[in-house]
Order: structure tokens, then C-alpha cells, then sequence
């Protein structure tokens, strides 16, 4: 398991010193294996370990929650809600290989049972802030995916009138005020978002999705302090998929279980199987319930896995197909359709959602490529608000 | 008409909106039950109490972060910067988060944010508690920047910033904290618009245009000029570093026919390269001399007091090159 820079040092290395080839393998083979260190943190074999081991499925979460079990109807509408966004960001990499979308897209495939499981939990006049990673925040929180698609190809059909872009979603008549081309910048928003809502006394609270790789900023421990300090009703949720971008953290994290990170600070915390939507659901709804009663934020850990690369194009050098294929047999969907099918749910019931979900991304993808380019005076407007 | 110092004047413009206004919060570090380093938001907490008088720890990303957060959502925070120096710290909040939140989203967001405290020089503080920081915001389009030098202004036109739905700068200088100036009764309400200059003094012969604790200095300088030199110089106070009014400058080289653009922040790609430029773009024809800039000198601010007024562009350096324009032009 190598990254794409450090083969290049091999390579490098070899045309050079074969020495140094040698010894710097060797080096990097042990970074790359390193086991946890013992006196580090409260320890877990590298088996229990879901944190940072990718090869470790999402229901190898430590310290989860006992799921409710949701009505049949309401996990039909969150399979649905899933394919929906499955098939968006399907579409999304068909159009960006065909070369539409330009700059960086990311998507989530892999990631949707977080975001559907906390947007069934929360309620109308709530906040969200997320990641450049977001396509499925958006969505589940009620973003028309042609408006989304369209958005993303720099349409005036997108939401934004495409000055957005993929990594910029917007829709504040849902909530969801923002994705963020910067790691963690999102997070402080939702904090200052919880805090309105705490001196308005509307019960309010605010949720921020961000990546592993997040938790690894600064502004993001200032702002557990804050909001801790000041009990803001405040959800931190982690989608942990154990690579920061083309990194696996093992590389880089001196913490080996990401939701112990915020006990330092005296935070309620989590750590479950994201890619599941009850279990989503159920520490969402816990922590909502905590925040709205005045006891402070939590941090949620959701174990999940990105099925497609960092981004368009990834060349994923840094894990091997095994590792994928492993990872798919605990996907959401195969997740959700398996529960579904174990509680008297039919195939054709399923069949039947997938093929309206069809019809609409067709109309969707439809919409946004005849949606035209802005009018070129757009590019001077919303520079200020008036 | 009553006189106040600058402090009073931004205190008072808080407190009142404030009162008019249960969105407007205050929030930075020591400004609560300590009155803020430099006394500027005093009695606020004994009003408006802990939860709109914010104590924050030392977290100046943290807590910018939160305010943009607070003012996505209608909130009109009050950001203090102790010394403007620490935007560098929190500088992704403001410039790529707080600045293009409104472009990105379309128009859909808006951040009614303002960041205020004082910058500057003249009091030994060193390279890292003295720099001038208005032409670094300048190349931000997305927020707004001002710089007022007389507590009227700075009243007037801290109102007009929190009423603001961008992100403005309001820069303040720590020489002028403790300036006195004349001001309306405390009851009586008033503004000054963002975009407008104003001219300090009247003048024939060469137009300074300047912002903030500069203008002091211009004036001192002029008086000076008139009186050992018979020089009649126009101080054309800006007020608003962005957007610029270009209009007053203008209509004052109309009248002088030579332009010194003065600033504390660096000459070199300054605020003032901008304004000379502008003439020279829509109305060289206007300048009888070429126009200049003076500002400060590219090197660090440093602790010896000596070296520091060396490289301010204070009166001894604006004598010196009004004087060297006037005398190969005049």
C-alpha cells in the first residue's frame, strides 16, 4: 500500500542510490504498518481499531448506540432518499469523465447513510454546515438534484447560478448553509450557527459534518473548547472513512480512536457504524435531544468507507482493490436493502423505487444540461449584498 | 456640543445599537469584565451581561469562525481583534470564508459581520503588534473597509457598519484612542455613510488623500507647510479605504493639480498605488505634477522609537516629500 508520492520517491530513489531505495522502502513500510502505540492512547488491536483501519468494516464501531427500529414506510423513504443520491453522484462522475465539470469534484458514494440517518433526525429550522464532500447532505436535506447537477457544471440552473460549484452547496430554506472548499472552516460556522440559536432561545441546533482528516486543524479544537465551555446545542459529526484525502490516518494520527479526541474537553461522544441508518439516526436524535435540553454538543464518530476516490480522476494508489470490494458487502444500501428485505419488504417494492429514482435522475441530468450558462453579467453581481 | 475621545465614540455606537438591536453581540478576547485591552467596549458586560459580551479563550480562528457562523444566520456580531495584526491567524475566516460567502452562494447567504481594533504604529509595540493592514483587505473584494479618523466619524460610521449587510473592517488606530473630538448629544442619532470621503481641510496648492490616524498627521503637516511655506495643502480624508470615493479625490486634484496618496500600510502595492493610478487612468490630465505615494517603508515595524518614526509616513516624512513635489513643480 503506497501512495502516489511516495512511489515517486522510489522511483526517484532508484535511478540515484539503490541504497537508499532500499532503506527507505523499508521506512515507509513501517509507517505504513505502523502498529498503535501502546502508551499512545487507551488501547485496541489493530482489529477493533475502526478508526483508522480501512480494511476494518463500519459495523466494527466500538462504542455505538442500540439503534431504534424504524417504521418500514420511513426506511422506504430513506432507501429512496439513498438511490437518489447514489445515482446523482453516479451521474455526476459520468458527466465529469465525459469532461463537463472542471475543477474538483468529490463525491460521497459510500458516505450516504450518514447523512440520511441525522437528516430524518433533525427538524425544520435546523442548521447544517459541511465538507467539499456534500453532494449527499445537500440532497438529503431536500436540494433539488437537478438544481445540484446543474450547480455543479457551473449552470444558471444551479442554486448558486453555478458560481458555486460542486464544493459550494447552499439552500438555507432547508438549512444546509454551506459546504466548504476548506478543511474544518465549516465547523466554527455551525458552532457561531448554535450560538444564535442558544441567545434567541429558539431550540434550534446546528449540525457540522466533516471528514476524519478535519479533526486534525486547529480551529477545530478551539472550537470543541468553545462550544463545550458554553453547552451550545451543537452536533459534531465525523464521517470517518479512515482516508484523509490520499492518506490513510495511521499515517498521520497520534490518536487511535477519533471520538476519544473531544474527551479531553469533557464532550459527550460516540462512535458507530455511519454506514448504517438506524444507528444514525438513533445518535443523531440522542444528541439533538441533549443539545435542545440546554446539556451541550456531541461528537459523533460514523465509521463509513469511500467506495469512489477523493475525488473525479482519483488514481487510488493507496489501497488495493481487495480493500474495496471488502467494503461493499457493508455499504448503505446493501445495508438498508438487506434490512428491508428481512422485514417482509419485497424485491419489487425495491425494483420499484429504484426505477422512479431513475426517472427522475433522468429528468434531473436533463434539466441541468439545458439549463444555459449565466448571463456574463453575473460574474460582477453578489460581490457585495445590498 | 459636547467633545469625547475616540474610545467613547466607538463605545457609545455599540452600546446604542446594542440597545436598538437584540441580534448585535460582541465577542473577542478580554472585552467582557476586563472592558477589552484597551477599555473600548468598558461597561458593555455591566449592560448587556455574558451572553451578548462574549469572553472568549484565546481562539481568534475559533471565534471568527463562529461569528461568520452567527451572522449567516442573522446574528450582527461585533468581532474584536485585539491588534488588527492577529488577522493572519484567523485569516481563512475572514478573507475566504466571511469575504466570498455571498458570491459563492449567489447572493443566497449574507454576512453582517464586523471585525474592529486598532492597528498602527508610533507606541514601540514591534513588529507584530503595529502593522497597518488596509491595503492587504483592499485585494479582498467582499468586505467592506473603513478607517475613521475623528471620534464623529468613527461613531457615524461604526452605526453604518453594523447596520451593514457585509463583512466590514473597522479599523481603528492606536493613536487616535485617546484624540478628543467634537460630537452631537449622546441621544441624538446619526450616521455616516460607508464610501465617503470628507475634507478635512481646504487647501490650493496639493490634495493628500488619507484615511485614519494619517489625516492627523496631514493636518499637522499642512498647518505647518502654510505657515513656514506659504504651501496651501488639501487633506482629503477618505474615511472609506473600500469601496473608494473617487469622486471627492478627483474633484480635489481638479482644484490642485498635485496628488500625494498617504497611508500607513506599505507604499509598495499600497491602497495609494491604487488611487495614484486611478487619476492617472481617469483623469491624467488633471495632474500637473506626477502623483506620488507615501506610506510605510518596506520593512518591519520596529520597537526603537527612533527607528520606528523613521519609517512612519508621519509629518517630518509628508513635510519632506510635499516639499520635494512642490519644489521641482510649483
Amino acid at each position: 500500500m503506497t501512495t502516489t508520492l511516495v512511489s515517486d520517491e522510489i522511483t526517484h530513489n532508484k535511478t540515484n542510490d539503490k541504497v537508499t531505495d532500499n532503506t527507505d522502502k523499508k521506512a515507509i513500510d513501517d509507517m505504513v504498518n505502523d502498529q498503535p502505540d501502546e502508551n499512545a492512547a487507551p488501547s485496541d488491536t489493530q482489529e477493533q481499531n475502526a478508526s483508522l483501519n480501512a480494511s476494518t468494516p463500519s459495523s466494527a464501531a466500538i462504542d455505538s448506540v442500540t439503534p431504534i427500529q424504524l417504521p418500514n414506510e420511513q426506511l422506504l423513504t430513506m432507501y429512496r432518499t439513498m438511490f437518489l443520491i447514489r445515482r446523482t453522484e453516479e451521474m455526476l462522475l459520468e458527466l465529469a469523465e465525459s469532461g463537463q465539470i472542471g475543477g474538483a469534484m468529490h463525491t460521497a458514494i459510500g458516505h450516504e447513510a450518514n447523512a440520511i440517518g441525522a437528516a430524518a433526525a433533525l427538524r425544520k429550522g435546523d442548521y447544517l454546515t459541511g465538507t467539499y464532500r456534500g453532494h449527499h447532505h445537500a440532497i438529503a436535506w431536500g436540494v433539488d438534484p437537478g438544481q445540484a447537477i446543474a450547480e455543479v457544471l457551473g449552470r444558471a440552473g444551479g442554486f448558486a447560478k453555478g458560481k458555486g460549484g460542486s464544493m459550494h452547496f447552499y439552500a438555507p430554506e432547508h438549512g444546509v448553509m454551506g459546504t466548504n472548499g476548506i478543511v474544518g472552516a465549516q465547523v466554527p460556522h455551525a458552532a457561531g450557527m448554535a450560538l444564535a440559536s442558544k441567545l434567541r432561545k429558539d431550540g434550534h441546533v446546528a449540525i457540522t459534518f466533516f471528514g476524519d482528516g478535519a479533526n486534525y486543524q486547529g480551529l477545530m479544537h478551539e472550537t470543541f473548547n468553545m462550544a463545550q465551555k458554553w453547552k451550545l446545542p451543537l452536533i459534531f459529526y465525523c464521517e470517518n472513512n479512515r482516508y484523509s484525502e490520499m492518506t490513510p490516518i495511521s499515517r498521520t494520527s497520534s490518536v487511535n480512536e477519533l471520538y476519544l479526541f473531544v474527551r479531553g474537553y469533557g464532550m459527550k461522544s460516540v462512535q458507530i457504524d455511519g454506514n448504517d441508518v438506524e444507528t444514525v439516526y438513533t445518535a443523531v436524535s440522542e444528541a439533538a435531544e441533549r443539545a435542545r435540553a440546554g446539556e451541550g454538543p456531541t461528537y459523533i464518530e460514523g465509521i463509513t468507507y469511500r467506495l469512489a476516490g477523493h475525488m473525479a480522476n482519483d488514481l487510488e494508489t493507496y489501497r488495493t482493490a481487495e480493500e474495496v470490494d471488502m467494503q461493499r458487502s457493508h455499504e448503505p444500501l446493501v445495508v438498508l436493502r438487506n434490512k428491508l428485505l428481512a422485514r417482509d419488504v419485497s424485491q419489487e417494492q425495491i425494483d420499484e423505487i429504484e426505477a422512479s429514482v431513475e426517472e427522475e435522475i433522468r429528468a434531473a441530468v436533463e434539466f441541468a444540461e439545458n439549463s444555459p450558462w449565466p448571463a456574463l453579467g453575473e460574474a460582477y453581481t453578489d460581490v457585495y449584498a445590498l | 456640543m459636547r467633545k469625547t475621545t475616540y474610545i467613547q465614540a466607538i463605545n457609545e455606537a455599540m452600546k446604542d445599537e446594542m440597545r436598538r438591536d437584540e441580534s448585535v453581540f460582541l465577542i473577542g478576547e478580554d472585552i467582557g469584565h476586563y472592558g477589552g485591552l484597551f477599555r473600548v467596549t468598558r461597561n458593555l458586560f455591566d449592560e448587556f451581561g455574558a451572553e451578548r459580551v462574549i469572553d472568549t479563550p484565546i481562539s481568534e480562528q475559533g471565534f471568527m469562525g463562529m461569528a461568520v457562523g452567527a451572522a449567516l444566520v442573522g446574528m450582527r456580531p461585533i468581532v474584536e481583534l485585539m491588534y488588527m495584526d492577529f488577522f493572519l491567524v484567523c485569516g481563512d475566516q475572514i478573507f475566504n470564508q466571511a469575504a466570498r460567502y455571498h458570491y459563492m452562494s449567489g447572493g443566497l447567504l449574507n454576512v453582517p459581520l464586523v471585525i474592529r481594533g486598532q492597528q498602527g504604529g508610533g507606541k514601540s509595540y514591534g513588529s507584530q503588534h503595529s502593522v497597518a493592514v488596509e491595503s492587504v483587505f483592499a485585494q479582498y473584494p467582499g468586505i467592506k473597509v473603513v478607517a475613521p479618523a475623528t471620534p464623529y466619524d468613527a461613531k457615524g460610521l461604526l452605526i453604518s457598519a453594523i447596520r451593514d449587510n457585509n463583512p466590514v473592517l473597522f479599523l481603528e488606530h492606536k493613536m487616535l484612542y485617546f484624540t478628543r473630538g467634537e460630537m452631537p448629544d449622546a441621544t441624538e442619532e446619526y450616521t455616516v455613510p460607508i464610501g465617503k470621503a470628507d475634507v478635512k481641510r481646504q487647501g490650493k496648492d496639493l490634495t493628500i488623500v488619507t484615511s485614519s490616524y494619517c489625516v492627523l498627521e496631514a493636518l499637522d503637516a499642512a498647518e505647518e507647510l502654510a505657515e513656514e511655506f506659504g504651501i496651501d495643502v488639501e487633506v482629503v480624508d477618505l474615511r472609506t479605504i473600500v469601496p473608494l470615493d473617487m469622486e471627492t479625490v478627483l474633484e480635489s486634484v481638479q482644484k490642485t493639480g498635485h496628488l500625494l496618496a498617504l497611508h500607513e500600510s506599505q507604499a509598495n502595492c499600497g491602497i495609494g498605488a491604487e488611487i495614484v493610478a486611478r487619476v492617472y487612468e481617469e483623469a491624467p490630465h488633471l495632474l500637473k505634477s506626477p502623483g506620488r505615494r507615501l506610506g510605510m517603508a518596506p520593512a518591519s515595524v520596529p520597537v526603537s522609537k527612533p527607528l520606528e518614526m523613521e519609517l512612519l509616513p508621519w509629518k517630518k516624512n509628508i513635510k519632506a516629500a510635499v516639499l520635494d513635489m512642490m519644489r521641482e513643480y510649483a
